[in-house]
């Protein structure tokens, strides 16, 4: 497959938060008013003006102490269900781009009221300004990967856990990493590497890291279904409609 | 650090013990990476867990302050186990030396105390010489009085279980501690530590470290790839600063500040200049008087040095009680000091017992802060707590120029100087520290030439022009070739003739007469008739450079452009590494020369001893040197939580720096719990440049402390509630982060709770952010750097209340 994708080696992340600022230091994006809620993560969420965040999490697995951190961002799916729903709602809110595979929320998202992003995204990235309506997220840094630069994020980071390039090489990268790591960590796992060009190498579970570390099914309260499941939802009204 | 940064992924075991390099050296942390993907183990050492502790093969939990009884512990274990590399220790290290029969320990004391001044007379630490000065051995190892014997009678007390009970530590974490690095004794591995202010500071700060170069020695590890004594350095300067040398102690090059008594330059020279009759000692600091005549030359260039050393200003003695950081905040605080210029640093945070300092500030007369922005000490007097009305004190704000707005360079932690160029101008006319330093040493000048003065010869004949550039500017680049130095006078060395006014090529050409200058005899060769090496970006190497990772080519280090310091005990006395897989230096029998790093001095192998900064050529094991003895010892931190301990009856460091009338929390229970300070990986320092920087604050917006679940059960804190930290030297607040990452201690059959907090908050900005850490520290301190106690001292930790508001 072609294009472009992010690998991101969990077990070299030290949350030291490098990715998250250089990503609103490019983009110009205001810093939110935050408070400390006795955590060291700040935001407490992702936002229209925070699209990277650091999330941390103290786990106890097999009676040791872990503390995992989770550089979250959008996973620019090769099969990108925001895409296809948003542009119901309104046409040409959200592109792909057909040399790289990003996945880009446009000025035309500004139209989607009233919509949840677990509605649109399995993940539950996309998050509206509420000032200007426009729904926002990362956008692979696509002004300097047409450039032949790499995004932000992964130009800063120190230890080599954000890595980017050539989705094939990406895979191949996060299939070696991956069986190195097993050797210390035998629950290790890529997660949702055939769906996404955003590949984390998880040392455990996904639950250990946060709740939409994988595409999962909707909280509770709504109607479940995964990811494949929406599309066929999806899908159904398409295919009557042609 | 005694190895450098890339250097650490050849470690085979990385300890990391008073530090935590994946918040606070970021960077750094790829190469414990690499280590890691060729196998290296990693132990992270900490009262609390921490993002380096997350990254660890294996965390061990201790108490703040007990890090002496772990390590001596380690010794113990080294000796009675056999694991010291033999063949290194025997012929590299002072195993073997004799030492008097005077010398004696007791209970807690070493011989020569006095208890009226509280400082040792170390005539007893001296090892039996012959006729000539040279150490007696004994290569067996087997005379008591030998080093080795020594050692392990002085450690003998150090059982596991003693130190479980004291550091609050399971034996089982201590075993296998102590398993996985003294593995690293073998020839051909070895194990690195990475340390930082977590070891430095404590009234043992200095003895911390000694410890751990005692390990290093007994198991190989100084010299060897992956190996090495490694402090990591703070401020992008600290190092290029302690090397020129701000300290009171210590004139640049680590010569040292002359005493009143020491008359002449013949006399200063004689004291501070050792004398080896062991044709195998190299003895580098024989050449101490060609080093302190051209930095005497360099200040005072058209002046004999024997003439301008009278215009060094001298100390009556070189006690850290008398002259270092907290003596000299007691004196500003007592109202004895005039003016103050705080240059570059925002004491008012960052200096134990804010309170006090902030006070000591209203004092002056005058002060002057010269820094980027505002700060809490320059604007003290409008802080909480302060009527402007009552301060008397005039300040100025002198704005500064920033990094990268100026040029210059700068040493890390390796060693390394690497030249920085300008980037933007500075805003409105602001100019960088060199130049106002000129500017107002040309007024000072002046008003001497103008109005007299009492002593006016070092002030009118210090030659502060060999800095300037053209335009009688101060100039980096010149300032650079005059710390190298140059020829004053046309003359001959080592048989090559030199010019007046070519650049020194190297400290082994300075001499003791005059005919050369030179600002700092260390960085001697760092800007030679070649050029600026510092300015170098060549990633080129040989292939046995390469394999050591050095890097000789890209900017330079000292000394003399070598990156791994004692490497001639890399290698046997034949110069075939000890370790062929990763060798630093190697003798090449064929050519006669050695390959790879620049080697220790140019000699043959086994014809010098490695350790050529020592008189005698060895690793120190007994070290006759320190303030608090020649050998490490286990005393609890001067606010502790506990009445004794088992290695001793003497509770504290006896040397220790501390104001007699300033009370200290010793089992006090109004303050029960352990507090450390450190640092974020999102904030620097007092936070005076991190917390104007909204997408840093975004991250770490308030002021917080680390409490364990246990802790907030038993005082009913709610994770992300305000909470009252307090000592007798004042309180603040912070929000309670609750986490599994503090554990309470068991120590003596005791609960003991510790809890711990960020210091980069100050009242200043933002909003809501908070004060500083320390304005509950307290004012003591390490005898031999003076610097203060921030990792362990005694708190209170309640609820915030409206009365705490008022």
């Amino acid at each position: 497959m072609s294009g472009k994708a992010f690998f991101i080696d969990l077990s070299r992340c030290t949350a030291c938060r490098g990715c998250q600022v250089a990503c609103k230091q490019w983009k110009n994006l205001p810093a939110e008013q935050t408070r400390n809620v006795g955590t060291h993560q700040n935001p407490q969420d992702l936002s229209a003006k925070t699209l990277k965040l650091v999330r941390f999490e103290e786990r106890t697995i097999d009676g040791k102490l872990k503390w995992l951190f989770f550089p979250e961002q959008c996973r620019h799916c090769v099969e990108p269900s925001c895409m296809y729903i948003a542009n119901m709602y309104a046409p040409g809110s959200v592109r792909k781009d057909e040399k790289t595979g990003a996945v880009v929320f446009t000025e035309a998202s500004k139209d989607i009221k009233g919509v949840d992003p677990l509605d649109m995204c399995p993940y539950n990235i996309p998050r509206r300004d509420p000032e200007t309506g426009i729904w926002n997220k990362c956008n692979m840094c696509e002004d300097r990967v047409a450039e032949g630069m790499l995004p932000s994020c992964v130009l800063t980071c120190p230890t080599g856990a954000m890595n980017f390039g050539d989705r094939d090489d990406m895979l191949e990268m996060a299939r070696s990493r991956l069986k190195k790591l097993k050797k210390t960590r035998p629950g290790a796992r890529l997660a949702d590497p055939d769906d996404v060009r955003v590949i984390y190498l998880l040392e455990y579970g996904p639950e250990t890291y946060s709740e939409f570390t994988v595409a999962k099914a909707r909280p509770k309260g709504r109607t479940t279904f995964s990811r494949r499941e929406m599309f066929a939802g999806l899908a159904k009204p398409l295919r009557n409609k042609a | 650090m005694t190895n450098h940064w890339n250097d650490i992924q050849f470690s085979d075991c990385i300890l990391i013990m008073g530090s935590n390099p994946a918040e606070n050296h970021p960077i750094s942390f790829k190469y414990v990476t690499m280590a890691q993907e060729k196998g290296a183990k990693v132990i992270h050492a900490d009262p609390r867990f921490t993002r380096t502790s997350a990254k660890s093969d294996m965390y061990v939990p201790l108490r703040s302050g007990s890090d002496i009884a772990i390590l001596g512990g380690m010794i113990k274990y080294i000796l009675d186990n056999k694991l010291y590399f033999k063949e290194y220790m025997l012929n590299y290290t002072n195993a073997s030396f004799l030492v008097s029969k005077d010398f004696e320990f007791n209970d807690g004391l070493f011989s020569g105390f006095d208890p009226e001044t509280s400082t040792y007379d170390k005539s007893t630490w001296q090892f039996q010489t012959d006729e000539n000065g040279v150490p007696q051995k004994d290569p067996s190892l087997k005379d008591p009085q030998c080093v080795f014997q020594i050692m392990k009678k002085h450690f003998a007390r150090y059982t596991p279980d003693k130190i479980c009970r004291i550091a609050g530590m399971e034996k089982s974490d201590l075993l296998d501690m102590y398993k996985l690095y003294t593995a690293t004794g073998r020839p051909d591995k070895s194990g690195t530590i990475m340390y930082a202010m977590g070891w430095t500071q404590h009234s043992v700060g200095v003895q911390n470290i000694r410890t751990m170069a005692m390990i290093q020695l007994l198991l190989g590890n100084i010299g060897v790839a992956g190996g090495g004594v490694n402090a990591l350095r703070g401020e992008a300067n600290v190092q290029g600063s302690t090397d020129h040398c701000l300290l009171y102690h210590i004139l640049p090059g680590y010569l040292k500040t002359p005493k009143a008594a020491q008359q002449s330059l013949a006399e200063y020279n004689k004291a501070y200049t050792p004398v080896s009759n062991d044709p195998e000692s190299a003895n580098w600091w024989s050449n101490y008087p060609k080093y302190s005549a051209s930095l005497l030359k360099a200040m005072w260039m058209n002046d004999d040095p024997k003439d301008s050393y009278n215009w060094l200003p001298k100390l009556e003695n070189g006690n850290a009680s008398q002259y270092s950081w907290l003596p000299m905040i007691d004196r500003m605080y007592q109202g004895k000091f005039s003016g103050a210029f705080t240059w570059g640093m925002n004491p008012a945070c960052s200096g134990s017992d804010s309170k006090k300092v902030r006070e000591g500030l209203g004092k002056l007369d005058w002060m002057v802060n010269c820094n980027l922005f505002l700060n809490e000490t320059g604007n003290f007097w409008e802080g909480p707590g302060m009527d402007p009305k009552k301060v008397k004190t005039e300040t100025f704000f002198l704005p500064c120029a920033s990094p990268i707005e100026k040029e210059g360079s700068i040493s890390n932690s390796g060693r390394w100087m690497q030249w920085r160029y300008a980037g933007p101008e500075p805003l409105n006319g602001v100019l960088s520290d060199g130049h106002y330093f000129s500017e107002l040493m040309e007024e000072v000048k002046r008003l001497y030439k103008e109005e007299g003065g009492a002593f006016p010869a070092p002030v009118e004949r210090v030659t502060f022009d060999a800095m300037y550039g053209e335009h009688h500017e101060f100039d980096a680049k010149q300032t650079a070739r005059l710390i190298n130095g140059w020829f004053t006078r046309d003359c001959e060395v080592k048989g090559k003739k030199f010019k007046k006014g070519q650049q020194v090529p190297s400290f082994a050409y300075l001499q003791d007469d005059g005919s050369t200058c030179s600002g700092n005899w260390l960085y001697c060769n760092s800007v030679t008739d070649e050029g600026n090496k510092a300015m170098r970006r060549d990633a080129s190497m040989t292939p046995e450079q390469e394999k050591a990772q050095l890097y000789p080519n890209w900017s330079w280090c000292w000394p003399v452009n070598r990156r791994v310091l004692y490497n001639r005990a890399s290698v046997d006395v034949n110069g075939k590494p000890w370790a062929p897989e990763k060798p630093i230096i190697a003798w090449d029998a064929s050519s006669k020369k050695w390959v790879g790093d620049v080697p220790d001095g140019g000699w043959a192998p086994g014809t010098r001893h490695p350790f050529i900064m020592r008189k005698h050529g060895f690793g120190q094991l007994f070290g006759p040197g320190r303030a608090d003895g020649p050998l490490p010892e286990y005393y609890e931190p001067l606010e502790c939580p506990v009445e004794s301990h088992p290695f001793s009856g003497q509770l504290h460091n006896p040397t220790a720096i501390h104001f007699k009338s300033e009370k200290k929390s010793v089992c006090d229970p109004r303050y029960p719990f352990i507090a450390s300070t450190y640092r974020l990986t999102e904030h620097w320092q007092t936070g005076s440049m991190t917390r104007w920087e909204p997408w840093l604050v975004e991250t770490e917006p308030q002021m917080f402390v680390e409490i364990s679940h246990e802790l907030a059960r038993l005082r009913g804190f709610e994770n992300g509630e305000k909470v009252c930290i307090e000592s007798p030297r004042g309180k603040l607040w912070a929000i309670a982060m609750v986490t599994e990452r503090f554990k309470p201690f068991t120590v003596q059959g005791q609960t003991l709770h510790q809890v711990g907090m960020p210091w980069h908050y100050g009242w200043i900005a933002p909003k809501n952010g908070g004060d500083s850490a320390n304005l509950v520290t307290p004012n003591v301190g390490d005898p031999n750097t003076g610097i203060p106690e921030y990792k362990a001292f005694m708190v209170n930790v309640r609820k915030w209340t409206k009365e705490d508001e008022a």
